[in-house]
């Protein structure tokens, strides 16, 4: 175990890890609040447009998306982000990892606003408040809140997911595990300190997301 | 749909204008971006007819490159998803046990594959076992660290669903089962078990979906799937563009039609009233590690599509919600 420590760099690995998740969070957050704007829009071309992104994204492997970025996008139409070889790789997998799970924080967003009841609005209009007024002081209050517990898991779920960005050769925790076991054959006590790292990242998120929206959800 | 009824009036004179205004926007802006795409495409080359008409003119890519790949996706994606579900049952059942222990390590098994990456599970699988050792034959090494990873991951989020969806059953169905004299045990196989299974039937179908994804991630460990046969069938024709966006079109109808198909049995399911419990299909992908999969999303659904008509249904969702809440240990 210590030998393996000493030789690969697996610090730098999970650092990788956390790096990817970091970011791509970001990336996914923006878009996908864009795209959630887009679909519950009155416009019927916006939602067209969001819902095209959504099933697009949403129902293509994150797989086929790396592997496109990287052998299609970047090699042959020659968008190379950075010229360092896996620097490239790094951020494709950023993008292609904010694009997959935008798609499901448009959703989780969505749904947040569907556990409004329509009574909420008619009952914010008849008291006489204004259509800003009942947007912002009833509807988008209650959605948000709503919205919590699907969106922590469309992130533990990306953090999970940015192990796929091994298969483009960007240097994560799944793409050193796969290069010691190959060389060094399989060890448990490895996969288990790997299995570990994730479940330390994900589990926080996952019991405050529990809380959270235990505390904050709306009696109905 | 709904939502705007929640979030929008019915627009006057100048809403109107205004919509029309974005309308026009929103068109030029998706124009232009297909525009861009195109453009990109066109000045690399990539829309050369030369690399398109193989897919029409040459059957041979579809009997020798895609439909391989096709079958072989589908061959790990159903083998995952029946044992998956096997494994999802037994655990969901174990966490339901009167047992304390029997209880205490379903869950942790179930809440360890939920919570490691399947990537993960199969390089470390592959390389570590199935590649250099006779477990299984050198041919089939790929195919079963494939199965295994996703059969470990996608068991513990079925088996997830199980228990959630004997939870949000009435509690008066176990309690009658009780009542009539059954066993625990029996009272969860032959009266709440099969009724959540049928509530959760379009959320595992949905699941099936997920399984379908991940498979593409077989490729990582030379599994010869769809992808896998696409990057092939790149070289061996020199259209890896095109056959990248053939593969991605392929997985798209199939998960599109299996998430259709979801939403078609709930639809049924809701009419038949087979099942005392909400129906949902929530996609199980997103909904993880907060212990409760499908269950704010498919609720926030649920009482969308029952609106203001129906408020006694929606008080007892509330009240199903509660007893979850309260019967879930969470993490």
């Amino acid at each position: 175990m210590g030998e393996i420590f000493a030789n690969y760099d697996i610090v730098g690995a999970v650092w990788k890890t956390i790096q990817l998740a970091v970011l791509s969070a970001i990336g996914a957050t923006v878009i996908g609040t864009i795209v959630a704007v887009l679909r519950v829009s009155p416009v019927p071309v916006l939602r067209g447009i969001g819902t095209t992104f959504v099933n697009t994204f949403r129902n293509t492997p994150l797989t086929v998306l790396m592997i496109m970025s990287v052998l299609g996008f970047s090699f042959l139409l020659g968008l190379q982000i950075r010229e360092d070889f896996a620097d490239n790789a790094f951020w494709w997998a950023v993008i292609m990892l904010s694009l997959y799970h935008a798609a499901f924080v448009c959703e989780a967003l969505r749904s947040g606003i569907n556990t409004v009841p329509a009574g909420q609005a008619e009952a914010a209009r008849s008291i006489g408040l204004t259509f800003k007024q009942s947007l912002l002081e009833v509807i988008l209050p209650q959605s948000f809140r709503g919205a919590i517990a699907p969106l922590v898991s469309t992130y533990i779920a990306l953090i999970k997911n940015t192990t796929v960005a091994a298969v483009i050769g960007v240097a994560e925790s799944a793409g050193i595990l796969a290069t010691i076991t190959e060389n060094e054959g399989g060890s448990l006590p490895l996969f288990l300190v790997f299995a570990l790292i994730f479940v330390v990242l994900t589990l926080p998120l996952g019991v405050l997301g529990t809380n959270l929206s235990r505390k904050l959800a709306v009696k109905r | 749909m709904s939502a705007q009824t929640v979030l929008f009036d019915a627009p006057g004179p100048k809403a109107r204008s205004r919509h029309r205004l974005l309308t026009v926007v929103g068109a030029i802006l998706a124009l232009g971006l297909l525009w861009v795409v195109v453009g990109k495409l066109k000045d690399t080359g990539q829309l050369d007819p030369a690399l398109w008409t193989p897919f029409v003119t040459e059957p041979t890519i579809w009997t020798e490159y895609l439909i391989p790949g096709l079958i072989n996706t589908l061959k790990a994606a159903i083998l995952s998803v029946v044992f998956a579900g096997i494994f999802g049952i037994v655990f969901g059942m174990g966490r339901l046990s009167g047992n304390r222990w029997v209880r205490w390590i379903c869950g942790v098994v179930v809440e360890f594959f939920r919570a490691v990456p399947v990537l993960l599970m199969m390089v470390f699988a592959f390389f570590g076992y199935f590649a250099n050792s006779s477990i299984v034959p050198q041919e089939y090494g790929p195919l079963a660290a494939v199965v295994l990873a996703l059969t470990l991951y996608n068991g513990s989020v079925i088996a997830e669903l199980v228990r959630s969806g004997v939870y949000s059953l009435p509690k008066g169905q176990g309690e009658a089962g009780l009542s009539i004299g059954l066993t625990p045990a029996q009272t969860l196989r032959s009266i709440q078990l099969p009724q959540a299974l049928t509530a959760m039937l379009p959320a595992l179908i949905g699941q099936f979906v997920v399984v379908l994804k991940d498979s593409a991630l077989g490729t990582a460990i030379t599994y010869q799937e769809l992808l896998t046969w696409g990057k092939t069938l790149g070289s061996a024709y020199g259209n890896t563009v095109p056959a990248y966006i053939v593969v991605a079109i392929l997985f798209i109808i199939l998960n599109y039609a299996m998430t259709r198909l979801a939403t078609w049995v709930e639809r049924r399911l809701k009419r038949s009233g087979a099942t005392a419990g909400p129906i949902t299909n929530a996609m199980p992908t997103v909904v993880q590690g907060g212990g409760e999969p499908g269950g704010p999303a498919a609720a926030g659904a649920q009482i969308m599509v029952e609106g203001v008509e129906d408020a006694a249904h929606r008080r007892r969702e509330a009240a199903q919600q509660a007893r979850r809440n309260r019967n879930d240990p969470g993490w």
